[in-house]
């Protein structure tokens, strides 16, 4: 496979298992959360370089889990202690996101690991990095753990389909249904860390969030049904990752930034024309003559 | 310490200090209108307009710089409220959304700067992190000006703020516009993220605003000691995050002061005078005390019937 093929097809992967998260994260109310893990991400990803001085694939997994569901708790544990829960994530990320920014600068520097590339991904670099499997021979080390990623998302999405559906949209009827909600929650939050570390080398901190989200509350503008919405959510992050991509290649600028607007472009014409929930639709409908 | 400093550095201190003191008072307004994310989303709306608008001059120069900055962060404002008044996404969606897809714009667009301006732009990059050292003094003055006048705003209209926060239905029987009010919260909200940029930078700029009126909240009940204190929080940080950046060589000045709030906050959780672990802790072993005290007496008393 060729270079531009290889980059497609990680943006393709990172839009695909983002774009499925964040149809739950959406419908749980969890956007800014995504945002806080996001960012928080990176003190995991440090942390684990500190400790074991290689930027292994694995270790950062681990390092970013165990940052997300200390994001989680922390914030968790400053609400039950009478912050705001916007007040308390904000709290949480932006310290834990300080701290990974100055060890980075102070200890790490000019490593393998800077603050701009933490910010704005690589993915440029992703086909060099490569790693040799059995069978399959060698792909890019990030496509590879992207693609593992994508496997662990969508296997627990369809093992536990009803069981997100019922928590996300009535926690209190799966409560009282024996559905252990709080287990589904701590679940959800690591499957947003390491979807978002496994995007994180491709598109960095920041533009991880345009992925999670936009392309997902473009999905929520089309449809009722959370079926449909994870097909058109997965499939507008894919959209929007060839998108971005060539127009970056067109105007010579960052992939990922890029991918992070062409999502927004997607919102914004779900925003205006849905039949079902876009503006226009709101505006011409007293007009149509009813169909009954 | 602070005598070995050169005379810009004190300059620098001395900024960092009133914008601290000025987004802690802001702060403190965002955290009682429940808004306190909405500045994270600010902050990182204003980078297209800080790079567009540097892009059509070719130097910086900060009061265009911060005109663009106010328009693109008002312009991210206005589309998150459009979004959330005429759609069925949630505001915290529209939010996040508007945070990653402005934050990304800047990034495109600041690339495409940065390769074709040259050498010129190492005082862009500094507005991602912030590096209050680069300041320098007119800017400095302007990011003064500025920040008294946010400050000023909030001391003048006290008992404005207070019923507009607090009781907004009889701020409106008082005759006080709410559309009003809520425009100048929303002026001076995005004028203290525009000024606080440059020394903190669009990432951590929210944390300034958030983490000191937090801290405020376990010391007090009261609103007017609130503002005080958050804005005291405020500054003290902004000071010690300055001063700790100045040790290393191109440390970036936003996340220290951000830790140095942090820490501030900490200290906060565990001895502050109204809601602090330790307080409340000792509240809890006294009223203990008292329930047993109350419990065995009452236990003579039935044994004595």
């Amino acid at each position: 496979m060729g270079y531009t093929a290889w980059i497609l097809l990680t943006a393709s992967l990172v839009g695909l298992s983002c774009g499925l998260i964040g149809v739950f994260l959406i419908l749980r109310k969890m956007a800014m959360m995504a945002d806080a893990i996001s960012h928080t991400v990176l003190l995991g990803i440090v942390m684990a370089f500190l400790v074991t001085r290689e930027l292994s694939g694995g270790h950062m997994l681990i390092g970013a889990i165990m940052a997300g569901l200390l994001t989680a708790l922390l914030v968790q544990w400053f609400h039950s202690l009478g912050v705001q829960q916007d007040a308390s994530i904000g709290v949480v990320f932006t310290t834990l996101f300080a701290v990974g920014v100055i060890l980075i600068s102070t200890k790490v520097g000019n490593a393998h690991l800077d603050v701009k590339h933490a910010l704005m991904g690589e993915i440029t670099f992703v086909p060099w990095n490569l790693v040799s499997l059995p069978w399959i021979g060698e792909i890019p080390e990030a496509t590879f753990i992207l693609s593992l990623v994508l496997a662990i998302v969508l296997l627990s999405i369809l093992i536990f389909y009803k069981e997100w559906k019922i928590t996300s949209f009535d926690p209190a009827l799966a409560a009282s249904l024996g559905i252990p909600v709080v287990l589904m929650h701590y679940l959800f939050m690591s499957l947003v860390s390491i979807t978002t570390v496994a995007a994180f080398d491709a598109v960095g901190a920041i533009m991880v969030v345009a992925m999670l989200i936009t392309p997902a509350a473009a999905a929520y503008m089309w449809t009722d049904r959370l079926s449909v919405m994870l097909l058109l959510s997965g499939t507008f992050g894919v959209f929007s990752a060839f998108v971005g991509y060539y127009v970056a290649v067109w105007l010579d600028t960052s992939i990922s930034a890029s991918m992070a607007f062409a999502t927004g472009l997607v919102f914004m014409i779900s925003f205006l024309c849905s039949p079902k929930h876009g503006l226009l639709a709101k505006y011409i409908r007293p007009f149509m003559v009813p169909s009954e | 310490m602070i005598a070995f400093l050169s005379i810009n550095a004190q300059w620098v201190l001395f900024s960092t200090m009133i914008l601290g003191m000025a987004s802690g008072m802001i702060g403190t307004l965002a955290y009682w209108k429940r808004q306190s994310l909405m500045s994270d989303a600010l902050s990182h709306a204003a980078l297209p307009g800080v790079v567009i608008a540097f892009a059509i001059l070719g130097v910086k120069n900060l009061s265009l710089m911060i005109g663009g900055a106010v328009i693109s962060a008002l312009l991210g404002a206005l589309l998150i409220q459009w979004i959330r008044s005429s759609s069925r996404v949630k505001e915290d969606t529209a939010m996040g959304m508007i945070l990653s897809v402005f934050f990304g714009l800047g990034i495109m667009l600041l690339t495409i700067v940065n390769r074709t301006a040259g050498g010129n732009q190492s005082g862009l990059d500094a507005f991602i992190f912030g590096q209050a050292a680069s300041m320098i003094r007119t800017d400095l003055y302007m990011m003064l000006f500025l920040a008294f006048l946010v400050i000023l705003v909030v001391f003048i209209g006290f008992k404005e703020w207070k019923l507009y926060l607090f009781d907004p239905e009889f701020a409106k029987g008082l005759g006080l516009s709410t559309r009003w009010m809520d425009n100048l919260y929303l002026g001076v909200l995005v004028l203290v993220i525009v000024i606080g940029i440059q020394a903190v930078g669009v990432i951590l700029m929210s944390a300034l605003l958030i983490i000191p009126a937090v801290s405020a909240r376990y010391w007090t009940h009261s609103f007017k000691w609130m503002i005080m204190l958050s804005a005291f929080f405020g500054g003290a940080s902004g000071m010690f995050g300055t001063l700790i950046s100045t040790l290393g060589k191109g440390w970036p000045t936003g996340p220290f002061i951000v830790v140095s709030s942090s820490a501030l906050f900490i200290i906060s959780l565990l001895f502050g005078a109204q809601k602090g672990l330790l307080i409340k802790a000792v509240q809890f072993q006294m009223q203990k005390k008292e329930l047993t005290q109350s419990w065995s007496a009452n236990a003579v008393l039935k044994e004595g019937e």
